[in-house]
């Protein structure tokens, strides 16, 4: 009797682990589908904003640079041509100085220096935008407009096509004040990730290069930085998207001019900084949604950038563990 | 020998450069951190953790900013933590190696570094037009949206560091497999997931972009989640863009306040982190 009434206990005891068990890994499982969903409901979202934007304009308002909210006419051209600007711009400083800086912390530096300066680099990476953004009105733009607009005007004066980018009076703030921020602010991320990169490149590999007499620049140059192309590759795409999507630190030092300015010098304004800017102010419908339509093109955009990044550093991981 | 001249001037030339290119990147944080002590430190006082923000040119403080970021950082990251944890759970522990996992993976990741400003949009489009107004509580969901993210990330990988024996030795004691999860997983990986949210609330507190169209601002005091609330990104972005002398100096405060308090939660989070993986 005792042991059928153990028997039975030990059942029932079983069926509520079980219950507990299945409650536990059902709550798992619906927060891991959540995380698809949020991104489900962004493009939702987005798409059902701009839909009155996209019934007026059409395919029209990718290529139409008409931004007038009065006559409640809106196009995208200028603020998707500032958004490529200023990352192109960011892009060209941060990522040789990016790499350079994965080299010099995987390769050179002292044993003793590696972590304190990879933490500063990654606690520049931690730095909130709207932080640069502030600098960069207040120290930078300033600083820019005295000391390097005036010689930058003054030196390409007479050079066919530089001389028409770099031409106008010396705002400090504008296209190129944003793209240098943007640099600034996209370094540390190339940074870490060509670091970690790097570091993934076998030593054996290194050592029979200096084996067979390599200088440390070419052992970097030919065997560092080939073996680990497809995962550099990747950090400089996140680091674009990044800079795409930057917001507060452009919104501050572009100058929010609704239109495309010839000069790099002169204010612009990018999808972010428009939809920062502009939003709270939009009046109707037809604004309203045509921002909202602005954010759909920018996650678009940055969505394919980001996917591409995560390949190339998926394809690198698996590389990594083969080998 | 003139090729082992050349070789050595280029081997000199581009070690040099990798040397400056890192000179110039720590100078950067150098140069910010400076000016943000210089400009801030001259207006910190008591003042501007005990007043209200004033009107153009007066004296006044940051407090209901700093209350209002308090209040939607705390909610955002407590809804977003459970949801991150347990869908890092559920990547980690039951579907290690199913498709889901890597989907799930594969879009958080790009989740984790979306414009932050496109999440404003989003909530903006599903909290702020159904209730019909701006709201702290739309501003604290803009945030859980942003966290989210970045606990997945942590807790999957903390997760994946604990060791497989110790899992097996408790299943071989009998017990369910949430309770391993919980009572053994959970707490080998302990520090790594306090590290994650430490994280996620660094990430969040300075973030402004999501703010400006959830949340709103307000000039005044309040802890009503179903009105505007003021937040300490939001009031430096409104003060810092304005002409007058008094509101931007009470900016640079505000920025010296938000960078002081990320850096210091990601120093804490990198110790503790570190503490972690070596035991």
């Amino acid at each position: 009797m005792a042991y059928k009434d153990a028997a039975a206990r030990r059942a029932r005891v079983l069926g509520a682990f079980k219950i507990r068990d299945g409650i536990f890994h059902g709550l798992t499982l619906a927060a891991a589908l959540a995380v698809l969903i949020i991104l489900g409901g962004v493009i939702i979202s987005l798409i059902e904003g701009s839909l009155p934007a996209i019934r007026a304009f059409g395919f029209g308002f990718v290529y139409s640079s008409v931004w007038n909210p009065v006559t409640n006419q809106f196009g995208a051209l200028a603020a998707i041509y500032g958004t490529l600007v200023t990352s192109a711009i960011a892009m060209l400083i941060a990522v040789p100085i990016g790499i350079g800086i994965g080299i010099f912390l995987t390769e050179l530096c002292p044993e003793g220096l590696r972590r304190p300066i990879g933490i500063a680099v990654e606690l520049l990476a931690g730095i909130p935008s709207i932080i640069y953004g502030i600098w960069g009105l207040f120290v930078f733009a300033p600083f820019l407009q005295q000391h390097i607009q005036p010689g930058l005007i003054a030196a390409f004066a007479n050079v066919p096509i530089l001389s028409s980018l770099f031409a106008g009076p010396p705002y400090g703030i504008g296209m190129l004040t944003a793209g240098f921020i943007l640099a600034i602010m996209v370094l540390p991320f190339i940074a870490a990730i060509s670091r970690d990169v790097f570091a993934t490149v076998p030593a054996v590999l290194k050592e029979a290069g200096r084996g067979i007499g390599c200088t440390t620049w070419e052992a970097v140059r030919h065997i560092v930085v080939p073996y680990a192309r497809v995962g550099v590759i990747g950090g400089v795409m996140l680091g674009l998207g990044r800079a795409l999507g930057e917001t507060m630190a452009v919104t501050f030092v572009i100058g929010n001019a609704d239109a495309i300015p010839r000069s790099l010098l002169a204010p612009g304004t990018t999808i972010s900084a428009a939809i920062a800017n502009e939003f709270t102010e939009a009046v109707g419908d037809l604004y309203t949604s045509s921002l909202i339509e602005l954010g759909l093109i920018l996650f678009i955009i940055t969505f394919f950038v980001l996917a591409i990044a995560r390949f190339m550093l998926i394809r690198l991981e698996r590389k990594a563990g083969k080998t | 020998m003139t090729v082992y001249a050349s070789r050595r001037r280029s081997n000199f030339l581009w070690i040099g450069l990798c040397y400056a290119s890192a000179a110039f990147g720590l100078g950067w944080l150098i140069i910010i951190l400076a000016t943000l002590l210089w400009c801030g430190g001259g207006g910190l006082s008591l003042a501007v953790f005990t007043q209200m923000t004033p009107p153009p040119d007066q004296g006044g403080g940051l407090l209901n900013a700093i209350v209002g970021s308090l209040i939607m950082t705390a909610l955002g990251v407590a809804i977003g933590t459970p949801l991150g944890m347990f869908a890092g759970t559920y990547m980690a522990e039951y579907g290690r190696h199913t498709k889901l996992t890597f989907v799930v993976r594969f879009i958080n990741d790009i989740l984790l570094s979306a414009p932050s400003i496109v999440v404003g949009l989003f909530i903006y489009q599903v909290v702020v037009t159904r209730m019909g107004h701006f709201s702290g509580l739309a501003g604290a969901a803009a945030l859980a949206v942003i966290v989210v993210p970045v606990v997945v990330r942590t807790t999957e990988d903390m997760l994946l560091l604990v060791p497989g024996p110790l899992r097996e030795a408790a299943s071989a004691l009998g017990l369910p497999r949430s309770t391993v999860i919980r009572k053994v997983a959970y707490r080998a990986a302990r520090a790594g997931l306090i590290t994650g949210v430490l994280l996620a609330v660094a990430r969040v507190s300075g973030e402004t972009a999501p703010l400006l169209f959830t949340a709103l601002n307000n000039q005044f005091f309040s802890a009503d989640l179903n009105a505007p609330m003021a937040s300490l990104p939001a009031i430096i972005f409104q003060f810092a863009m304005s002409p007058y002398k008094a509101w931007q100096s009470l900016a640079w405060s505000g920025a010296l306040i938000i960078t002081f308090a990320v850096l210091t939660l990601s120093i804490v989070a990198r110790v503790l982190g570190a503490r972690g993986s070596s035991t």
